[in-house]
């Protein structure tokens, strides 16, 4: 069976496309714009993983949304993704323990995404299409 | 504020004692500064010594003797040089010669002080120097801060221009990977969606160097008597078509005498940018009321929608550069988010005040009052 992947981004333009890509590549896709549309989408069913945006509607939902998400279902595989960069003095990336103990994410992808990398990244974390 | 501290090299003990002596209990007020100025003295008998007790902890004033046991005065100077120090040297010279004077000022000397001095020479001399220091540091703190403005300005900048560049990329990659399949429609919507996000872009741009024209300054303001009602007129004719989309109805409703001292193209900027927010975030059939009131010394601009409204904690904040208000009912609108700063900045350049009032689910009102005349006319 397609393996359930939860979509957060407020960026509408953004979901569409990654959520279209997402579906073609195989993966079944609930692409919300709000922490709240997430929470419900969890409760109506737990996702297999999760790509979420850093800034949603405050600049840092993003990070409580990933904390949530591995605090309830630790093995859910969650993907955190954000345009901001080292310009901000925000630099940072979760490839080391010490960062990934702060940072409740497995993966921190820069935007724009390419697909190919998303993909990749899915299936490393064993989410296969 | 904290004392300032004051480094004395002197070989003679009783000058050490006696300049002591002399600031013990001496403050100062300064312009610059909201609060009485003290002065902490400590004392070495040598250059070298002064060298070690500045490499371990600079001072804000060094008094400096120049002919001492060992090394120099000038010598200590020398060494100080390039080491760029927040602090400034008053030299001490037993013979205020020119030479020594110029070659002190060379060297980086800030003043200088011939021995034999009064106390009072000497509180004169620092009275100076601090000051002097103050206002150098002040000036630093100003000019960091405005840095830290600007730079705050490019990082959201630089963001909100990314988000828009990679929505496009992205609806790219599914065109060239023809990733809707046969379906043409899907791929129309693509493309509108693209050139929806570039000309949101577009308008960012448009606004970002309206801006920066206003803050700059430097551009001419063409002042002349302009007449607001045909602004409005021309900008309300200007928005129909926006307004028509989403069948919204806009009125013009004018009343007194509308001529005041302005640059057309900024009332015209004021009225685009509160009409075009009327229109965007109104509900679909809803109406915007523009309201130009002549009073007797200045002009009231009101446009009132039918909208969406605003938290009152939403509308504090409205003003301010980036300054999008998040939530589902806003979050297909696009806007670059330095409307608002915009009319604000301009109505601040005719000594005008802007407002809000508004009440979630029902609709806002903005106001904006023109004086007919401003100071830079």
């Amino acid at each position: 069976m397609a393996h359930n992947i939860l979509l957060v981004d407020d960026d509408v333009d953004y979901l569409t496309a990654m959520r279209l890509q997402l579906e073609s590549a195989g993966y079944h896709v609930t692409a919300v714009e709000s922490v709240a549309a997430a929470q419900e989408a969890i409760k109506e069913q737990v996702p297999d993983a999760a790509i979420v945006d850093l800034m949603i509607d405050e600049p840092d939902d993003g990070f409580s949304m990933c904390h949530f998400l591995k605090k309830n279902h630790p093995s859910m595989p969650v993907i955190l993704v954000t345009a901001v960069t080292s310009e901000t003095g925000l630099d940072f990336d979760a490839s080391t323990k010490e960062e990934r103990a702060w940072i409740k994410a497995d993966v921190v992808l820069a935007k724009p995404v390419r697909f190919e990398q998303l993909e990749r990244e899915l299936s490393r974390l064993g989410v296969e299409a | 504020m904290e004392p300032l501290r004051v480094l004395v090299a002197d070989d003679e003990a009783g000058m050490r004692h006696s300049i002591a002596r002399a600031l013990r209990h001496f403050t100062l007020r300064l312009p610059v500064v909201d609060d009485d100025i003290g002065f902490q003295v400590e004392a070495v008998e040598s250059g070298e010594a002064a060298l070690e007790r500045i490499a371990a902890a600079p001072p804000d004033i060094l008094l400096l003797d120049h002919k001492m046991g060992g090394i120099t005065g000038i010598d200590v100077l020398e060494q100080l040089r390039d080491k760029s120090l927040d602090m400034l040297v008053i030299m001490i010279t037993a013979f205020a010669t020119i030479e020594t004077a110029v070659r002190a000022t060379k060297c980086g000397a800030f003043d200088f002080i011939a021995k034999p001095f009064t106390p009072e020479e000497l509180k004169e001399t620092l009275r100076k120097t601090a000051s002097h220091l103050l206002a150098q540091r002040q000036a630093r703190m100003l000019a960091e801060e405005k840095r830290r403005v600007r730079f705050d300005f490019i990082r959201v900048l630089g963001h909100e221009l990314k988000a828009p560049l990679g929505a496009i990329e992205n609806f790219l990659y599914l065109i060239r990977a023809h990733q809707a399949g046969p379906d043409v429609a899907a791929y129309d919507e693509f493309v509108d969606r693209c050139m929806a996000r570039a000309e949101g872009m577009r308008k960012l741009i448009a606004d970002l160097l309206d801006l920066t024209r206003i803050e700059s300054g430097q551009k001419q303001r063409d002042l002349a008597e302009v007449h607001l009602g045909d602004i409005a007129q021309t900008s309300v004719e200007g928005m129909q078509p926006a307004a028509a989309q989403h069948n919204i109805s806009v009125h013009l409703e004018r009343e007194g005498t509308l001529l005041l001292t302005g640059d057309r193209g900024e009332l015209e900027i004021i009225l685009n940018n509160l009409i075009s927010n009327a229109i965007k975030y109104n509900r679909d059939g809803g109406t915007v009321h523009v309201r130009l009131k002549g009073e007797s010394d200045r002009i009231l601009i009101e446009v009132a929608d039918t909208g969406i409204g605003l938290a009152p904690e939403d509308a504090a904040r409205l003003f301010h550069d980036f300054v999008r208000i998040k939530n589902s009912a806003t979050r297909h609108v696009l806007g670059s988010g330095l409307g608002l700063s915009i009319v604000k900045k301009i109505a601040q350049l005719y000594d005008g005040t802007v407002g809000v009032e508004s009440r979630p689910g029902e609709g806002s009102t903005f106001r904006v009052a023109l004086p007919r005349q401003h100071a830079a006319t």
